[in-house]
């Protein structure tokens, strides 16, 4: 065997694509095992529109619910980021009617205390964890909405920079609660009213106003090609 | 072999490998790299461009075949508005969010198209960083330098800079609107250094720099009650009897209906090119990223620039099979991940620009230097875990979450095993020539973003896409609405059309494919 064969990764998934059979949307299908869920709507000859965005696991677009072989439990994913196996069942989540407040983030006189008008429904917050249990990104999302509530926004911000605002865990609130929604009025509350001004910036604004790089501008501008580049060059 | 059986060799060189610096190339060095290695150098993928404002120039054949493709709009199309507005943005990424909120901002009638739902984009996904000249040792001017060495001296100066002078000002307007990125402990903003670039200056939010900043301005543009048209793809133009952009032809993907709209001006963010699979490279890029922004303004008359070169970002996983094409964020070799061969030796400075770190992972590649998967695909090692026993364990997770959690999802853990990566189609350098508003030389269209083209030469500097689409997002709806009250609504036709048919009848017809291209055929047909 030369180097080449021997750096070559075993994929069994490869060397004998196994198909599977899947459910969609009620729905029998044969597709290859361990393509993702999207792929595996592709290869079942479906046109996927609603339901695709990024690809790349960002978006959100993809939420969906899939269930597998023999287990009751009814479970959330990504579909682009999720592959499928024999006897999963799965559909996407419809766009679901949440409501969003509106504010003026800027104009906002007590965050902390509009929060309670812009989302009333966020206190009466039932516990029931399936908000967390719900969410592909992992995120405490109970948790998070206690946080908010009681005023911890900076933590809110922390925990909620992994959501992808896929919503999937809308639906299953008891509360009426749309959990990602007020995280989001939550991190931005909390970039805009509590966290520090960063002073040099506003000095790097002001020194580009005033005019403090207009010489070495006015000389750069000036270089023919060569000059340019050379002075490029001792950039390092 | 197993999978582990071959990250050995990369667990086995990490200490001896830590060590060892290893220099940029020379200028000459690294163009004969780039022209014998990079794909933008594989003359059998490219042709001239048979007619319209470009003709002559050569791009990829991709490329070429939609822009000389046929509108799907006939002569005969009724042009009866929908809709009538002062600014019509079309796309619904980072520069079309901007350029709407500063549209509206600015007091016009604004009215936001995107093809999927708002957000769904290239730049929910950007994960490295937005580059600002914050830091007290660096300044616009450095940047501005930073990015021509990037770009290859190509280019465009004006553009440039005004994107360095403004980017401190688009990140204080980024902050007040509630953008968290990361600081420092005396508040001050925190830079890192990227790939290319002489000083830190990278500002970011976690590894989702993209996604939270895409969360802020899309809850803002719904604050705002700007007026949204989502699953709503441009198909043409529309313009006056003196060539003017007056609106655009939209298709509402749910009931495959027409939706005409009558604009002042408008403003194509309809950002790049990926899902075209150039030269049958994976990509990066979103579902959407079908080039449709340029076949609609080439259409129109608008000269495209720098469209023969493609940015080829030097980390897309090859394995798992399920994650191909998928981005491994330039910051692991910011943070000192290293690449590694088949045979465990390093062979390029990590931080080099993207094209000459491409060109040194194929050429390991072709000279029998890396390793295959069965499906074909072939990469080097990124050594991920080495940045847990540089800095501590734990630093992959806390530094890169979206990572993590993305193979994490495949049952693989990259703060233990070395990832697989091979260069992925990642970013269109050129796109339409713009000036210093963002418009194009068809009077009142105007084009922001991915999808313009001058300012990054022949090589986007990472990190300065996020600042560009903001910049020119902002000068693009700035420009737009002002001039709201000094013009009136144009006529709507389709006299650009008639010219580009004829001109194409002159060339041997067109290429008989239909553009703008909207999605990707990757629905299998039966059988
Ligand atoms: C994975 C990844 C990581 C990246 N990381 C970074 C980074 O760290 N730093 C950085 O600076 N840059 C990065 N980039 C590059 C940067 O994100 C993109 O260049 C940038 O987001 C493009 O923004 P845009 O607004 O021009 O286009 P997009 O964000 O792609 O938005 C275009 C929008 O237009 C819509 N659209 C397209 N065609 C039509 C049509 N015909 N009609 C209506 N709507 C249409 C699309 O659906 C989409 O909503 C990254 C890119 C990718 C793909
Ligand atoms: S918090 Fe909700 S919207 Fe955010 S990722 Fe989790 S489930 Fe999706
Ligand atoms: S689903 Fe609703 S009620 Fe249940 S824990 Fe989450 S927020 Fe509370
Ligand atoms: S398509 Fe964007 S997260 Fe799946």
């Amino acid at each position: 065997m030369n180097q080449e064969d021997i750096n070559v990764i075993d994929q069994p998934e490869v060397l004998k694509p196994r198909m599977v059979t899947i459910d969609i949307s009620g729905k029998k299908y044969e597709v290859p095992e361990g393509v993702t869920v999207i792929k595996a709507m592709w290869y079942a000859g479906q046109e996927v529109v609603r339901g695709v965005g990024c690809l790349g696991g960002f978006c959100g677009a993809c939420a969906t619910y899939y269930r597998t072989k023999d287990d009751p439990k009814v479970r959330t994913c990504l579909a682009c980021q999720t592959a499928v196996q024999d006897g999963m069942s799965f559909t996407m989540m419809p766009p679901f009617p949440a409501r969003k407040a509106l504010y003026d983030i800027q104009k906002l006189q007590d965050p902390k205390q509009d929060l309670f008008n812009l989302y009333p429904e966020a206190p009466l917050c039932r516990n029931c964890n399936a908000c967390t249990e719900a969410c592909p990104q992992k995120i405490d999302v109970r948790e998070g909405v206690w946080k908010a509530v009681f005023g911890d926004f900076q933590s809110v911000s922390e925990m909620f920079m992994d959501c992808v605002m896929c919503g999937l865990c809308t639906p299953v609130c008891i509360a009426d609660i749309a959990p990602n929604l007020v995280a989001l009025y939550v991190s931005r509350a909390q970039g805009v009213h509590f966290t520090a001004k960063p002073a040099r910036l506003d000095t790097r604004i002001k020194e580009i106003t005033d005019g403090r790089f207009n010489d070495e501008w006015r000389k750069i501008l000036a270089m023919n090609e060569k000059e340019l580049a050379e002075y490029c060059a001792t950039v390092k | 072999m197993d999978i582990h059986a071959l990250q050995q060799i990369v667990h086995q060189t990490r200490d001896a490998r830590r060590k060892q610096t290893i220099a940029k190339f020379s200028p000459a060095d690294r163009d004969q790299l780039i022209r014998k290695y990079h794909p933008d150098w594989r003359a059998s993928a490219y042709r001239p461009i048979r007619f319209g404002p470009n003709e002559g120039d050569k791009t990829v054949v991709e490329l070429a075949t939609l822009l000389e493709g046929d509108s799907s709009l006939d002569d005969s199309a009724d042009l009866t508005p929908h809709h009538t507005t002062d600014v019509l943005v079309i796309g619904g990424g980072g520069a079309g969010c901007a350029a709407a909120l500063h549209a509206h901002g600015a007091g016009a009638k604004t009215i936001l198209a995107t093809k999927l739902r708002l957000g769904d984009s290239n730049s929910v996904m950007a994960q490295g960083g937005m580059q600002v000249s914050v830091a007290p040792e660096d300044s616009p001017v450095t940047h501005f330098i930073d990015t021509l060495k990037g770009g290859h001296m190509h280019n465009d100066h004006d553009l440039l800079k005004v994107m360095v002078e403004e980017g401190p000002s688009i990140a204080k307007w980024l902050i007040e609107l509630g953008v968290l990125f990361d600081r420092q402990a005396d508040g001050n903003l925190h830079v890192k250094k990227g790939g290319g670039s002489s000083k830190p200056r990278l500002l970011t939010c976690s590894d989702y720099t993209g996604l939270e900043i895409m969360r802020v301005l899309k809850d803002e543009v719904i604050n705002q009650k700007i007026q949204l048209l989502e699953f709503c793809a441009a198909v043409e133009l529309l313009s006056d009897e003196d060539g003017r952009c007056t609106g655009a032809v939209l298709k509402d993907l749910d009931n495959q209906q027409h939706v005409i709209v009558a604009a002042k001006s408008v403003i194509l963010a309809t950002g790049g090119i990926g899902r075209l699979h150039i030269q049958g490279f994976p990509t990066s890029n979103h579902y959407g990223a079908t080039g449709d922004g340029l076949c609609l303004s080439y259409r129109m008359g608008a000269k495209l620039d720098h469209i023969d070169t493609f940015q080829y970002h030097p980390s897309g996983a090859v394995y798992p099979e399920q994650l191909i094409g998928a981005l491994v964020t330039e910051g692991i070799r910011s943070e000192g991940g290293q690449l590694v061969n088949a045979k465990g030796e390093r062979f390029v400075n990590e931080l080099d620009t993207r094209d000459v770190v491409s060109s040194s992972i194929i050429r390991e590649c072709e000279e029998g230097r890396g390793i295959r998967t069965m499906s074909g695909r072939v990469g080097v090692w990124l050594d991920t875990p080495l940045l847990d026993a540089e800095h501590g364990p734990g630093t992959v997770e806390r530094h890169f979450p979206a990572m993590m959690l993305q193979f994490e999802r495949f049952g693989i853990d990259i703060s233990k095993d070395p990832v697989l990566i091979y260069p992925t189609l990642h970013y269109q350098n050129g796109g339409v020539k713009i000036d210093t508003n963002s418009e194009t030389n068809v009077r009142n269209l105007f084009v922001a973003g991915e999808a313009s083209g001058g300012l990054h030469g022949r090589n986007r500097l990472m990190g300065n896409s996020l600042l560009d689409l903001m910049v020119f997002g902002k000068r693009s709806g700035l420009t737009a609405a002002s001039r709201t009250g000094s013009i009136t609504q144009g006529k709507l036709t389709l006299q650009h059309l008639e010219r580009f048919r004829t001109e194409a009848k002159k060339h041997g017809n067109v290429s008989g494919v239909i553009s703008p291209m909207i999605l990707p055929a990757y629905t299998r047909k039966a059988g």
